[in-house]
């Protein structure tokens, strides 16, 4: 009982509260460029909204519909309502109702309506890891905050659909992968 | 929406000569400057999402940078209530009996899929679905749970929402505009002093089919 | 499995000392012998004071609707290792009784409790038979199969409303109340008088000691949350005080009962992966690592070698993250105003950054999979966890080390303080740092290897006051030995397949029973599933250490001051998301 291990833990946050400082003014941009990293050493802070965390590939918020635009701006997305996603959603948010050819009457593989209920969803990423066709995926907008809840957190289909373009952009090694393995069924495909 | 953010741009046009030295603004928008830029959350976490809120309070996402650096685990001091995580029907009652506590001008922001919805957890019996059936929420975060960066961000749209109110609408400066909210009562099942009427209208209701409906305590299909 | 199943010779000394009321379990797939219900005090104080099973793990109920019966199962262990032994007995649905072992384990307490609550078996013999996690008054006992919720849509998922007809509408428009509520016939709120906890206040004045000194102090019932800062969410002390002096003290819980068994016996076995993540939200690593190998056990299969490295490398960095905070926010009750708190967020952040980019999530991670993960880690992240581990936590940790150990403050407050002995900490079922700051060095990757762990080297910390600043150093240790396993698993990490065979969304599990238990940050995680060989399973039981740590803090604050109560709270580290579940 002498005091000397509280002197001793006073030292360390002196230490930490100086160095953080020093660190930062000595490193300059190059210890800004760590700042929020594991080399991180000087000042921890990101200033959000003026920079954001690196968002990884594998990040997931809520999920959305791909679809591509032909020339006169119609969406064709690429869901064919086969209802995988909804049966392996642990909530059961999702909802899907397929679309009939308007002549036989029949179901044919596109859906006619999509809905995903945002405040059940657990944004587990399940729908996108079985979907067969990579239809649906994972976003990484995390903007989500609204004034109103009411039916506008239940997204329609237009509001889940977002183009190929924007999935090549958030996850690109993904993509990639994806891409090629569906050029390789395509090819397997044509020469059966 | 925009315009009104800026505290010094009202309207009225500031002579050019003195531009760089007078400063315009209505009393409206500094006030509510102010205020937006000292909202102070209650400490006040229920569930997964109030980990990520102190991540937030954090030195990484650090939420003092926006004037909300004193979290008062007293309802009494706190202008924001975070509504973190699953609201249970046990919790119910303690809950809205913080939100009571509170001063006003006071503001709900429910975090997460659970507050806003009931989230995963929705169908269970013991999960209120949406703490928007007792209190209002202002601003509703979705998310399972919202990141720290979304938490932020609801954050900075409750104080946008902040600068855009009038003190001529706001309740909180008349008499008699603010009503507490009955605090729900713990019974067979959580009620709401606010639907008793219909509770006992729904419970003494003649069966219509009582052979399919035996055993199933009543409830109408 | 085959037909006969090859019974542990203890089983067979049982049957022998207790001819007329032991049966051996006989449906494939089931473990265990059924014991007489009338029989079962004397079995299990056999077997507690004969043969040294004085652990009792894991205690709870299944309903076998259509069928009258109802079965309380028991998974008993030595503390000093060893095999399980598991039994069950039967009992009548309308009218459920067995007797209550509180008086042989007092670990028994809550989860008689928690099946009174949810299956409405009586425990005869049980001194406080009240609900645990739902309040008196509540309609019906919730887990019986033939008990449905406001909410209820069909027995199984997925539901058959989803698709293809499926039209986004919730569920509350059903309900004539919008709301997730029901009553029963002829109920009236008008003249319902609530119970009001005064079951707590009544039994907390009947605790109070009698003679308490010659001077008069007045006596004060104090609640110490639902809300309130030091509680870690919403926990409740009721706690009877004379001066700063806690007289009596019961934790009430259940403000974070999520219904998480009811929702798992709906949901598919894969299905039940995210929702463990959100039991214990501070290691949801582990959570996937025990309903994963418990599953596991069911289906027969094992996860390739690099799937296995990878799991123990995730749940140890888990462990690190949780330990790391839980020593924070220890501090924080203590007083130490958030600075050791925000040294060991920032640590956690940057382990819960690697979890995001892997697993896709920082803390909901969801990232195990029946045989084995759900992705490969990338070079990238590989060498992340290489420099934390190599480089960064050693330093940091030593830094928190130099920063809090020696510090005179932290032992005033913390040495002696919420005493657990040895033998109380296992008769009270604790598990954890808290069992092991008390002396017992009783570590499930140790006395039950699972995965890799046999095959890593690593030590058992364990210290033997069984107090506040032992658990703390316990815990500080296992953060190095975490270190310790990490460094041999970056070295030893095998290249290959990380799943076997295909990621199936509907996994057909063969009927049967297992348990499965993992050492998650808190202690000894189990779970308890039985399939029937559907999609579903047929209960799913979660036996978490944080519950089973607040049925002791009852014994560690009563007689010390009230401030030390949040201390000890802290020391305990619940995460209420898995104590309610």
């Amino acid at each position: 009982m002498n005091g000397l291990g509280l002197v001793k833990g006073l030292l360390l946050t002196f230490k930490h509260f100086f160095a953080t400082y020093l660190v930062d003014i000595i490193g300059g941009k190059k210890s800004k460029a760590r700042r929020g990293q594991i080399t991180a050493d000087g000042l921890f802070t990101i200033q959000y909204p003026e920079e954001s965390v690196t968002i990884p590939e594998e990040f997931r918020v809520i999920p959305f519909l791909v679809y591509t635009l032909d020339e006169e701006g119609q969406r064709t997305y690429r869901c064919t309502a086969c209802g995988i996603c909804s049966k392996v959603c642990p909530t059961q948010c999702i909802w899907i109702t397929r679309a009939k050819d308007p002549e036989t009457g029949r179901p044919i593989t596109e859906s006619a309506e999509f809905y995903i209920d945002i405040d059940k969803c657990m944004n587990c990423g399940s729908c996108a890891e079985f979907c067969p066709f990579d239809a649906i995926k994972m976003d990484h907008d995390f903007h989500i905050a609204t004034y109103e809840r009411g039916e506008t957190h239940i997204f329609p289909k237009e509001k889940l659909g977002k183009p190929l373009e924007y999935y090549a952009t958030i996850r690109p090694v993904n993509y990639q992968a994806e891409e090629i393995a569906r050029a390789a069924k395509a090819q397997a495909r044509a020469t059966t | 929406m925009e315009a009104n953010q800026d505290i010094n741009r009202p309207g009225i046009e500031i002579p050019a000569e003195l531009r760089q030295q007078v400063t315009i603004t209505t009393l409206e928008r500094i006030y509510n400057w102010g205020r937006s830029n000292s909202m102070w959350p209650m400490m006040f976490g229920l569930a997964c999402c109030a980990i990520e809120m102190i991540c937030t309070a954090a030195s990484r996402y650090d939420f003092s940078r926006f004037g909300m650096e004193v979290m008062r685990p007293s309802p009494r001091q706190a202008d924001v209530m975070i509504v973190a995580g699953t609201v249970t029907k046990k919790m119910l009652p303690p809950i809205v009996r913080l939100y009571n506590q509170m001063s006003v001008p006071k503001y709900v922001i429910a975090m997460g899929s659970c507050a806003s919805g009931g989230g995963p957890f929705k169908e269970g019996y013991n999960v209120v679905p949406g703490i928007d059936t007792y209190i209002p929420v202002d601003v509703y975060i979705a998310g399972c749970p919202p990141t720290p960066q979304g938490l932020l961000n609801g954050l900075i749209t409750l104080q946008n929402k902040v600068k855009n109110e009038s003190m001529k609408e706001a309740g909180w400066y008349s008499k008699g505009k603010e009503v507490e909210v009955p605090i729900p009562v713990l019974g067979p099942d959580v009620f709401d002093p606010r639907k008793m009427d219909l509770i006992y209208e729904e419970t003494h209701k003649p069966l219509e089919i009582p052979a399919e409906d035996a055993g199933t305590e009543g409830e109408p299909q | 499995m085959s037909d006969q199943p090859v019974l542990a010779p203890i089983y067979n000394e049982l049957m022998a000392e207790f001819p007329q009321q032991i049966e051996i379990e006989s449906r494939p797939g089931f473990k265990g012998v059924i014991v007489n219900s009338s029989a079962l005090v004397d079995v299990v104080t056999y077997l507690h004071d004969k043969k040294g099973y004085d652990y009792l793990s894991n205690l709870t109920a299944v309903d076998d609707y259509p069928e009258d019966q109802l079965e309380v199962i028991y998974h008993l262990f030595k503390s000093t290792g060893g095999e399980i032994i598991e039994f069950k007995v039967f009992t009548k649905r309308d009218e459920p009784v067995v007797p209550s072992l509180y008086s042989i384990y007092r670990g028994a307490d809550f989860q008689e409790r928690e099946v009174w609550d949810m299956f409405g078996i009586k425990f005869a013999g049980h001194p406080d038979l009240r609900r645990l996690l739902l309040w008196e008054g509540f309609e019906g006992h919730p887990l019986r199969k033939d008990w449905k919720e406001p909410f209820y849509e069909e027995d199984i998922k997925p539901y058959k409303n989803r698709w293809p007809e499926g039209r986004g509408e919730r569920i509350e428009n059903r309900n004539p109340f919008k709301d997730n509520v029901q009553y029963p016939r002829d109920f009236d709120p008008k003249i319902y008088e609530p119970e009001a906890d005064q079951s707590v206040y009544k039994l907390l004045q009947s605790q109070i000691p009698q003679d308490t000194g010659d001077l008069k102090v007045e006596q004060l019932v104090v609640n110490i949350g639902p809300q309130h800062p030091s509680t870690h969410g919403v926990f409740r002390m009721a706690a009877v005080l004379e001066g700063e002096k806690v007289l009596a003290l019961k934790p009430v819980i259940g403000y974070l009962h999520r219904n998480h068994e009811k929702i798992g016996e709906r949901n598919t076995f894969l299905q039940n992966m995210p929702y463990t993540d959100r039991l214990d939200y501070l290691s949801s690593m582990s959570n996937n690592f025990g309903y994963a190998i418990t599953v596991e056990k069911l289906l027969g299969i094992q996860p390739p070698e690099r799937a296995e490295f990878l799991r123990v490398m995730m749940a140890e960095l888990t462990r690190i993250a949780s330990h790391s905070m839980a020593i924070g926010f220890l501090l924080n009750d203590l007083g130490a105003f958030f600075t050791p708190s925000l040294y060991a967020l920032e640590e956690r952040e940057l382990i819960l950054d690697i979890f995001e980019s892997v697993a896709g999530s920082r803390m909901m991670c969801n990232y195990f999979r029946f045989g084995g993960v759900v992705r490969d880690i990338t070079e990238d992240d590989f060498n992340k966890v290489k420099y934390m581990v190599e480089e960064r936590l050693p330093r940091k940790i030593d830094d928190l080390d130099r920063y809090l150990t020696e510090n005179e403050i932290v032992k005033m407050r913390c040495q002696g303080v919420g005493v657990l002995t040895a033998e109380e900490a296992i008769n009270y079922s604790a598990s954890g740092p808290s069992l092991r700051a008390s002396g017992v060095p009783y570590d499930i990757r140790k006395v039950d290897p699972y995965s890799i762990y046999d095959r890593l080297e690593f030590d058992v910390c364990y210290q033997n006051h069984g107090d506040v600043y032992d658990r703390y150093l316990v815990r500080l240790a296992e953060i190095r030995q975490s270190l310790r396993i990490l460094k041999q698993v970056i070295k030893q990490i095998p290249d290959g397949p990380i799943q076997t065979g295909k990621v199936q969304y509907a996994v057909r599990v063969p009927p049967g029973e297992a348990y499965g238990r993992v050492e998650g940050p808190r202690g000894e995680l189990g779970y308890y599933v039985v399939s029937d060989g559907k999609n579903n399973p047929k209960r799913y039981h979660v036996r978490s250490p944080s519950l089973m740590s607040t049925t002791s803090l009852e014994k560690m604050c009563v007689g010390g001051k009230i401030a030390d109560a949040v201390t000890i709270l802290g020391a305990v580290d619940v995460v209420l998301g898995e104590v309610d579940r």
